[in-house]
C-alpha cells in the first residue's frame, strides 16, 4: 500500500446521501478474477445518465470525491473500494461513512475524510462554481483546502497512522515476520507439507 | 492449565500476542479453489509479494467443474478455473486439476490424503472448511482478503471465539445417521445459535461414529452459524489416518500420535455454552423450509407457521412454505420429489455412496425421478467403481457422475429448474441456490436413496413396508 501524506486532485461534487455499495458497483460487475479493472462498474447505473457528474469532462479525471452523508452503506463487498481506487480516486470526503466501507477503505489505502456537513456544502458550491478545480487533502494536518475554504476533517488515529506509514494488514503482520519465522522453527517435524508435483 | 480442545489448538498456534491486538495465529494448511482465490493472488501480484509457504498450500478445482466428461462451457466458470491454474503455476502451488486422480471437492481431498490431521489450523476461502474439524483440527472459512493475508504471511490475526459443547449421549437407532444428528442439532440451536462459537461435538454417540460421519457433522457447523466444529481425535481418527499418503510415517507417526492423544477438552474445562441431546431420541430428519434450521423428523408433517411463537420465525416459515410450494399439515412422507442428489462435501464420501447403494441395490428409481450420484472426489469415484457401486446405481436408473461440488450450489450445469423439487444430501436449502426457483429438502444418504426409490420423502424402513404391502 502506498503512503498517503497529502493529495491534490480534481474534486468531484456528488450531491447524494446514502450512496450504498450496490450503487458504487452493482453485483453484475463482481465476476472479474483480478483486483483491477473495476472502474467500468463504478456508479454504473448513474453513468448511463448524461448529466451525471463524472460524465462532465471537467470532472472526469477527478480523484477526490465529495459525497453526502452515509456513504458506503449496504453489502460489505470490497469491490466498492477497488472500483473507486481503480477509477483513480484517492480520497472520499463525506460527513459520515458506513463502518464496513470505512474499514475496507483504510485497509486498501483509500482515505475517508470526515469534515462537517456544513463544510461539505461549502465544498460542493465551490466545486460546482469552478468545475475541474483542485482540492488538497492533507492527512498530516487533517485539513482540506479548496480555494479559500480550509476545512478540518476527522479520521481515526489508527487509520491515519496506517495510511501515513503505508501499512496494510499484510504489511502490519510482516512487521512481525521474525515472530513468524521463529514460530516456524518450533513446528513439530510430523506436521504435513504438500508434496510437490 | 485446563482448557477445551479448541483453546488448546488455538494456544499452540499463537505466533504473537499483544495487549489490545488480536492474536496472530499460525496456519498449518491453506486450501484453495477457483472461486475465492483469484483476487487474493492478484493482490499479491500488485504488491509484489511472494506466497510465503507454497508447501503448506494446496489447490483443487471443484466449484465450477462439470460432472459429465468434457470441457467447461460457461465462460465465467472456465475463466476462474484457468486463472487458478495460471496462478498456481506462477506462485508454485500444487494443484489437482480436472482429470487428475487427486481432484475433488477441497474438503474431501484434504482428509482422504491424510493432509488433515489433529491439532492443525486449516483455512480455506469456503465456509464448509469446518469439515476438517472432525479430526480435532481448528478449521474455518475465510474471506478473500484473509486468503491473501494467509498467502503472504501464513498467519491470520483473529479475534477470540466462545466455546459450545454439544454432547450427544446414547445410541443412534438403526437408519439414523450423522446427517440426521446435525440437522437435529441445527433445528435445536437455530441457524444463528452457533454465532461466535466453536462447537465441540462429544459424547458416546459421537465416539461411535466413523470419521466420515464425523466429517458430515462438523461440515454443517457453519449452518448453525458457528465458526468451526470440532471432535477430539481418538483411535478411530488415528486408524483412519494411518498409511494415508500425507500422514506421518515411522517414528514421526508415533510422535504425532503421542501429541494427538493430548488433544481433548480437560474434564474441568469450562464451555461458554452447553447443549445436551439424547441420541436414542433422534429419527431420520429432513428439512421442509429454505434454511437448514427449518427441519423436522420425517415422520411428522409440514409445520403450521402459526405454531411458531417467535414473529420472525413465523414470517420466515410462511415465506418458506410459499417458496417450497408446501401446505402446512402435509405429511413429509407425502412430498413428491423430481430429483435426488447424492454428493457434496457433506455426504459425498465413499461411506455415503455405499450407504445409498445398499438401499437402491436390486431396486429401481421411481418413474419420473432423476437420481444424480456425484462422488466427492476422483478417488472416491475410483474406489466406488472398484466396489461396483457405479453399476448398482446405474442398474437402478441413477446417473453416475464425475467428482465436484455439482448440484450443491449449481455453479456448474447441475441445477434445478424453476419449481423442480429435490431431496439432496448437500448442506444448504437456500432459495435459488440449486437453481432459480429450485426447491430442496436436505436429507441423509439413506433417506435420499429411499426417496429415489419411492418418489416421495422416505426412509429405508418405508421400503421394507412397501415390500410387506406388496406381499
Amino acid at each position: 500500500m502506498e503512503r498517503f501524506t497529502t493529495h491534490t486532485g480534481i474534486g468531484v461534487p456528488l450531491r447524494r446521501s446514502n450512496v450504498d455499495t450496490d450503487q458504487i458497483i452493482p453485483a453484475v460487475y463482481l465476476k472479474r478474477v483480478t483486483r483491477t479493472g473495476f472502474e467500468d462498474g463504478l456508479f454504473a447505473a448513474w453513468r448511463k445518465d448524461d448529466t451525471f457528474v463524472l460524465n462532465n469532462p471537467a470532472y472526469a479525471a477527478g480523484s477526490v470525491l465529495v459525497a453526502g452523508p452515509d456513504f458506503g452503506t449496504g453489502s460489505s463487498r470490497e469491490h466498492a473500494v477497488w472500483a473507486l481506487m481503480n477509477y483513480g480516486f484517492r480520497v472520499v470526503i463525506s460527513s459520515r461513512f458506513a463502518d464496513i466501507f470505512r474499514g475496507n477503505s483504510g485497509k486498501q489505502g483509500l482515505l475517508t475524510a470526515r469534515p462537517s456537513q456544513d463544510d461539505v456544502e461549502l465544498l460542493w458550491k465551490y466545486l460546482e462554481n469552478e468545475p475541474g478545480a483542485s482540492i488538497t487533502v492533507d492527512l498530516e494536518s487533517r485539513t482540506i483546502v479548496a480555494g479559500d475554504i480550509v476545512a478540518p476533517f476527522e479520521v481515526d488515529d489508527y487509520t491515519r497512522w496506517r495510511l501515513l506509514e503505508g501499512l496494510d494488514d499484510i504489511s502490519l503482520t510482516l512487521r512481525n515476520e521474525a515472530d513468524i519465522t521463529a514460530f516456524e522453527a518450533t513446528r513439530p517435524a510430523y506436521k504435513p507439507v504438500v508434496a510437490s508435483s | 492449565m485446563s482448557g477445551t480442545l479448541a483453546e488448546k489448538v488455538w494456544e499452540s498456534h499463537v505466533v504473537r500476542r499483544a495487549e489490545g491486538e488480536p492474536d496472530l495465529l499460525y496456519i498449518d494448511l491453506h486450501l484453495l479453489h477457483e472461486v475465492t482465490s483469484p483476487q487474493a493472488f492478484d493482490g499479491l501480484r500488485l504488491a509484489g509479494r511472494p506466497l510465503r509457504r507454497p508447501d503448506l498450500t494446496l489447490a483443487t478445482e471443484d466449484h465450477n467443474v462439470p460432472t459429465t466428461p468434457g470441457p467447461i462451457l460457461d465462460v465465467v466458470s472456465r475463466t476462474q478455473v484457468e486463472t487458478l491454474r495460471r496462478n498456481c503455476e506462477e506462485f508454485g502451488v500444487r494443484i489437482f486439476p480436472m482429470g487428475d486422480a487427486e481432484q475433488g471437492i477441497v474438503h474431501v481431498v484434504g482428509p482422504q490424503r491424510g493432509l488433515t490431521q489433529p491439532g492443525m489450523t486449516i483455512v480455506c476461502g469456503d465456509s464448509h472448511t469446518s469439515t476438517h474439524g472432525a479430526f480435532g483440527a481448528l478449521a474455518f472459512g475465510i474471506g478473500t482478503s484473509e486468503v491473501e493475508h494467509v498467502m503472504a504471511t501464513q498467519t491470520l490475526p483473529l479475534k477470540p471465539f466462545r466455546t459450545m459443547a454439544i454432547t450427544i449421549e446414547g445410541e443412534l437407532q438403526p437408519g439414523v445417521t450423522a446427517k440426521d444428528v446435525i440437522l437435529a442439532v441445527i433445528a435445536k440451536i437455530g441457524t444463528g445459535g452457533g454465532q461466535g462459537y466453536v462447537l465441540e461435538y462429544r459424547g458416546s454417540a459421537i465416539r461411535a461414529l466413523s470419521m466420515e460421519a464425523r466429517m458430515t457433522i462438523c461440515n454443517m457447523s457453519i449452518e448453525a452459524g458457528a465458526r468451526a466444529g470440532m471432535i477430539a481425535p481418538d483411535e478411530t481418527t488415528f486408524d483412519y489416518l494411518k498409511g494415508r499418503p500425507d500422514a506421518p510415517q515411522g517414528e514421526l507417526w508415533d510422535e504425532a500420535v503421542a501429541d494427538w492423544s493430548t488433544l481433548r477438552s480437560d474434564d474441568d474445562a469450562v464451555f461458554d455454552e452447553v447443549v445436551d441431546i439424547d441420541a436414542s431420541s433422534l429419527t431420520p430428519f429432513v428439512t421442509w423450509g429454505t434454511n437448514p434450521g427449518q427441519g423436522a423428523p420425517l415422520g411428522t408433517s409440514v409445520p403450521d407457521p402459526e405454531s411458531f411463537g417467535d414473529e420472525n420465525e413465523k414470517a420466515a416459515a410462511q415465506r418458506a412454505l410459499e417458496y417450497m410450494g408446501l401446505a402446512a399439515g402435509t405429511p413429509l412422507r407425502d412430498i413428491h420429489v423430481d430429483t435426488v442428489f447424492v454428493g457434496s462435501c457433506t455426504n459425498g464420501r465413499i461411506e455415503d455412496l455405499r450407504a445409498a447403494a445398499d438401499i437402491v441395490k436390486g431396486r429401481h428409481v421411481a418413474d419420473g425421478v432423476r437420481m444424480l450420484v456425484v462422488p466427492g472426489s476422483a478417488r472416491v469415484r475410483l474406489q466406488a467403481e472398484a466396489e461396483g457401486l457405479d453399476r448398482v446405481f446405474t442398474d437402478a436408473g441413477a446417473e453416475w457422475r464425475l467428482a465436484g461440488c455439482s448440484m450443491c450450489l449449481g455453479m456448474n450445469p447441475d441445477q434445478l429448474a424453476p419449481g423442480e423439487r429435490s431431496a439432496s444430501t448437500s448442506n444448504r436449502n437456500f432459495e435459488g441456490r440449486q437453481g432459480k426457483g429450485g426447491r430442496t429438502h436436505l436429507v441423509s444418504p439413506l433417506v435420499a436413496a429411499a426417496t429415489a426409490v419411492r418418489g416421495t420423502l422416505s426412509s429405508p424402513a418405508d421400503l421394507d413396508a412397501l415390500v410387506e404391502e406388496t406381499v
